[in-house]
């Protein structure tokens, strides 16, 4: 019970945090004219944050069953 | 090479595929060894949310706008992220409640209001159908299309085709009969279709498999990967601006918009509803959804930009190639007519698996929520009495999925060609993302009323059709679009699309603002104007407290013509077999009985059995019918006054057992410090104990000292002279009586201090006890040289005491005075006289006087004034004043003392008067 409602913070705290990184203003400081290996930053970012978004709550949710 | 026959046959092929998975999923199922009771099945189904939108019309959205096509996804993945929380309530309520669509979640969590059922309903059918038309619009472009290889085609005009020419009309009737073979087979209490489910879950595998080939097809056969996409629509201006996002704040407030409204979308869309919360299995496989779900959506949208700017780089921008066809021609280009076909076939699964699903969800809301409670209403169909009415059910269904794909169709016929196919999802988003309110707001809010419920909805769909939908059909022609530019009746405020002089926001952003400030504002407003009522409070509570509560016992039910039991549970197995079918309900009963330790036959018709009845026929014929049907058998005793008194006394208990917890607390604090003071006071007597003892024994051991040294020395020496030894004896014999004086007042104290002094209270003349008490020590006057005056103002009246003790007191101040004033020369005036209400006596002297510090240490226990212990003997015992003190006090008067500046000493003691109830005080 315990553990389960940590998850559950955890996750309201994951989904705060994606909220904020997902939108203005941190898109605005990677929507720029620039590129990482040929991939414009903005692309690269989102995508990036997108995929340890998701590492990240599955690893909450999946992670150790103690 | 691909003719649209062998299209044809291909796509049959491969529906009929599918079909034999969900029949064999059936078929496992009916064995109880179900093939989705996986949480991976649960997190493939999810991705139903994947549409046509999302395989063609993302890339068409990215050629125009970049990654605007983005926040439709990342929506989703934050609400996965709340999934734990609010689709693992909103599941655990459906379980409960045998909630079988959204429509029935929100008629249910108000006090169970067709009114809000069939409004839902209604919202849900008119915002859906322009998602549905979307669906028909692309699988038959995408037909067109590729039966038009190797050249690439766009899609003519479809007003232009004649009807029966129309094969979007082909692709709608081909789907309503699979959905119709998918969806209503048999009706199921819980509205599950474990079939559907797997063909669903297959298809969203196809879907991703074939995107992403395309995909990747396009990155590393056409482009040499990423980076070599990127640089290229780097150089060229026209695509270098889809690189970045609009840089302004409605660019980024679109954005956000877009989120939420994808965020909410995931949830309300009444397929969505129907996959995560009427089809789920197990609350368990939200675990992995939470986070594979999210990750399919990633995957699937990886190549989107990429496609998109491939086609672009590909065909040039000025090419005439629909940017929402990309996935199909970019391989016909390369006459790659396998990987071609292959994408067609995930477009054929993303439709698909959309419309069965969206379909079914929305029939089965149309069936409960709009036409049962309607057919239900009408008496002289005589629906009321008819015995099966299963049959009946199916078939509304089935013609329900009928009507809905053939408005989809008229819906793509009118404005169809309008939009390109995100926006047109866009619409039905906000439709969907009007139940938001009453959805989430009922999940959490116990607050909410039905009509606050209704206020909101109407409220918001009203904007939703003022702001977005006729603005669709005016913009495709279909109605006069002057509106649209002069406003409502020509005013300029009332612009559809500038609400209120709004300007600068995407249509979809406006529409979201607008629409839910006038939805939540009702929702709260009219809420918040009464207190819920019982029925909409008991359902709050059922809803609010959903992850901890018991839901057993709602109803109170007895049965209208009591005779017997049996006959009772007759009633409502019959009232079941009507809309289940009659083997069905009765294996049900049967069941649920066994569950109990009964059988059919002992089987009581309580409170328990009408719920379960209930909850069944809520799976067949949604929430407020089954609460009508079982309502026209069970009469529901209404939450009456009593129990509401009941609830509250529980409540009122409870705090005021608080509340007297809190008082004992208080008690026991004080308590505490009341033992604390008495111990430090038992601490203090203890203490003046030992020092009483400590100087009893001091006081004892003096004159004993004496007596013992003086005679031994008698015994030891027998040669003392004879004047030596009876001056010995005198201060032995002297010493004596100090000794005994010394213990009898010690008694005394001890008796005064304990209360156990024997008193005789009478009437005593004052001034004659003065007279004797100066007369009996007249001689130690005379002996001493020493005057004794009296001034007594006679008569003296009289007061209550004891004589004796009376006497004692004046003696003791008489010899104490004698004792400290000059041989010869001393005096000691005693004074006496009545006032109004005492008697005063006084003892004035000349002798030395009392030192300050010493003025009221004379008073206590075995102290004496002006000695010095070591070197003067002691000219008393130390305990007359204390003694005497005590016997005046214990008269109610006072002893105290007075120097007159002039020296000496006055002793003073009052008594009051005798009045009868001041005495022997």
């Amino acid at each position: 019970m315990y553990r389960s409602r940590l998850i559950a913070q955890r996750l309201a705290a994951f989904f705060l945090f994606g909220w904020l990184l997902f939108n203005y203003p941190m898109l605005a400081l990677f929507n720029r004219d620039a590129a990482v290996f040929g991939v414009p930053v903005l692309y690269a970012y989102i995508f990036m944050v997108w995929l340890a978004f998701i590492l990240m709550v599955a690893f909450i949710i999946e992670g150790r069953k103690d | 090479m691909l003719s649209a026959w062998s299209l044809i046959l291909a796509s049959f092929a491969y529906l009929g595929i599918l079909f034999a998975i969900a029949w064999w999923a059936d078929r496992r199922a009916d064995q109880g060894r179900s093939l989705i009771a996986n949480p991976t099945v649960y997190a493939l189904s999810l991705a139903v949310y994947c549409t046509t939108w999302t395989f063609y019309g993302s890339v068409g959205r990215a050629a125009a706008t970049g990654i605007g096509f983005l926040p439709i996804y990342l929506g989703p993945t934050l609400m996965m992220a709340l999934g734990w929380f609010i689709i693992h309530k909103i599941i655990r309520v459906a379980k409960a409640n045998r909630i079988t669509s959204i429509a029935d979640f929100v008629a249910s969590r108000y006090g169970k209001s067709q009114l809000l059922g069939g409004l839902v309903t209604v919202i849900a059918v008119v915002g859906v159908i322009p998602y549905i038309a979307l669906q028909l619009k692309a699988v038959s472009n995408s037909f067109t299309i590729l039966a038009a290889a190797p050249e690439i085609v766009m899609p003519a005009r479809t007003v232009a085709v004649p009807l029966f020419q129309d094969s979007t009309l082909y692709v709608a009737m081909i789907m309503a009969v699979f959905t119709i073979l998918f969806g209503t087979r048999h009706l199921d209490a819980t509205e599950r279709h474990e079939g559907m489910v797997a063909a669903i879950a297959v298809e969203s595998i196809v879907k991703l498999l074939s995107f992403v080939a395309v995909g990747v097809f396009v990155t590393y056969g056409l482009f040499e990967g990423f980076g070599d996409i990127f640089t290229r629509a780097h150089a060229l201006p026209q695509l270098d601006r889809l690189l970045t996002t609009t840089d302004t704040a409605a660019g980024y407030g679109s954005w956000a918009m877009l989120t939420l409204l994808s965020f909410l979308a995931v949830l309300l869309l009444p397929r969505q509803f129907q996959i995560a919360v009427v089809e789920n299995i197990s609350e368990a496989h939200l675990k992995r959804a939470v986070w594979l779900f999210p990750l399919y959506l990633f995957l699937i949208n990886l190549f989107v930009l990429p496609i998109a700017l491939g086609g672009l780089l590909y065909f040039g921008p000025q090419s005439g190639v629909d940017a929402d066809t990309f996935v199909l021609t970019l391989p016909m280009a390369r006459q790659h007519e396998e990987l071609a076909l292959l994408a067609y076939l995930g477009g054929l699964s993303a439709a698909t698996g959309m419309v069965i699903v969206e379909t079914i969800a929305l029939s089965t809301m149309v069936c409960n929520d709009l036409v049962m409670p309607l057919l239900l209403r009408l008496g002289w169909l005589g629906l009321n009495k008819r015995a099966d009415l299963s049959v009946l059910l199916l078939d509304i269904r089935r013609w329900a999925i009928v009507i809905i794909l053939m408005l989809g169709y008229i819906y793509f016929r009118l404005a169809g060609e309008a939009y390109a196919l995100v926006s047109i999802g866009l619409i039905s988003f906000v439709a969907v993302a009007q139940f938001a309110p009453a959805v989430i707001g009922g999940l959490y809010w116990k607050g909410a009323t039905r009509n606050g419920a209704l206020a909101g909805l109407v409220a918001g769909f009203a904007v939703w059709i003022y702001t977005l939908l006729l603005p669709s059909f005016a913009k495709s022609g279909w109605m006069p679009d002057d509106f649209m530019s002069a406003g409502l009746f020509g005013v300029q405020l009332l612009r559809p699309q500038q609400l209120f002089g709004l300007a600068g926001l995407d249509e979809i952003s406006h529409c979201m603002l607008w629409s839910f400030l006038a939805n939540i504002g009702a929702y709260i407003g009219i809420s918040l104007l009464r207190s819920p009522d019982a029925r909409e409070a008991r359902q709050a509570g059922l809803f609010v407290d959903a992850l901890h509560a018991d839901h057993a016992g709602h109803w109170r039910g007895r049965i209208r013509d009591g005779n017997g039991t049996e006959s009772q549970v007759e009633e409502i197995l019959t009232l079941a077999g009507r809309f289940l079918g009659p083997e069905k309900a009765r294996t049900m009963f049967r069941r649920y009985a066994a569950s109990r330790n009964m059988t059919l036959e002992t089987l009581k018709a309580d409170a328990n059995l009408v719920y379960f009845a209930e909850a069944q026929l809520s799976g067949a014929i949604g929430s407020a019918s089954a609460r009508v049907m079982v309502a026209s058998v069970v009469e529901e005793e209404p939450l009456g006054i009593n129990e509401v008194m009941n609830i509250l006394d529980e409540a009122s208990q409870v705090r005021a057992y608080s509340h007297e917890l809190e008082q004992k607390s208080q008690e026991l604090t004080r308590a505490t410090t009341e033992l604390r003071a008495a111990n430090e006071q038992l601490q203090e007597v203890d203490r003046m104990k030992d020092d009483f003892i400590s100087t009893v024994t001091h006081e004892l051991r003096t004159p004993l000292t004496s007596i013992r040294a003086f005679s031994e020395m008698l015994h030891d020496d027998p040669r003392i002279e004879l004047a030596e030894r009876s001056r010995f004896l005198g201060i032995i014999v002297s010493e004596t009586e100090r000794l005994s004086r010394l213990i009898n007042q010690i008694l005394d104290m001890a008796k005064l201090e304990s209360g156990r002094a024997d008193w005789t209270t009478v009437e005593v003349d004052l001034g004659q006890v003065v007279h004797e008490a100066c007369e009996s020590l007249s001689q130690i006057y005379k002996d001493k040289g020493v005057t004794l005056t009296l001034e007594i103002a006679e008569p003296l009246p009289r007061v209550m005491a004891d004589r004796d003790r009376l006497m004692q007191v004046m003696i003791n101040l008489l010899s104490n005075a004698v004792k400290f004033v000059a041989q010869e020369s001393g005096w000691v005036k005693v004074g006496a006289g009545g006032t109004a209400n005492e008697v005063r006596v006084s003892v004035a002297d000349n002798g030395p006087g009392i030192r300050p510090e010493d003025r009221e240490v004379i008073f206590e226990k075995f102290r004496q004034g002006g000695l010095d212990v070591l070197t003067d003997k002691p000219q008393g015992t130390g305990l007359g004043l204390p003694i005497s003190r005590q016997i005046i006090e214990y008269f109610g008067g006072r002893l105290w003392l007075e120097c007159p500046p002039a020296g000496g000493a006055v002793f003073l003691f009052t008594l009051p008067l005798t009045t009868s109830d001041n005495a022997g005080k």
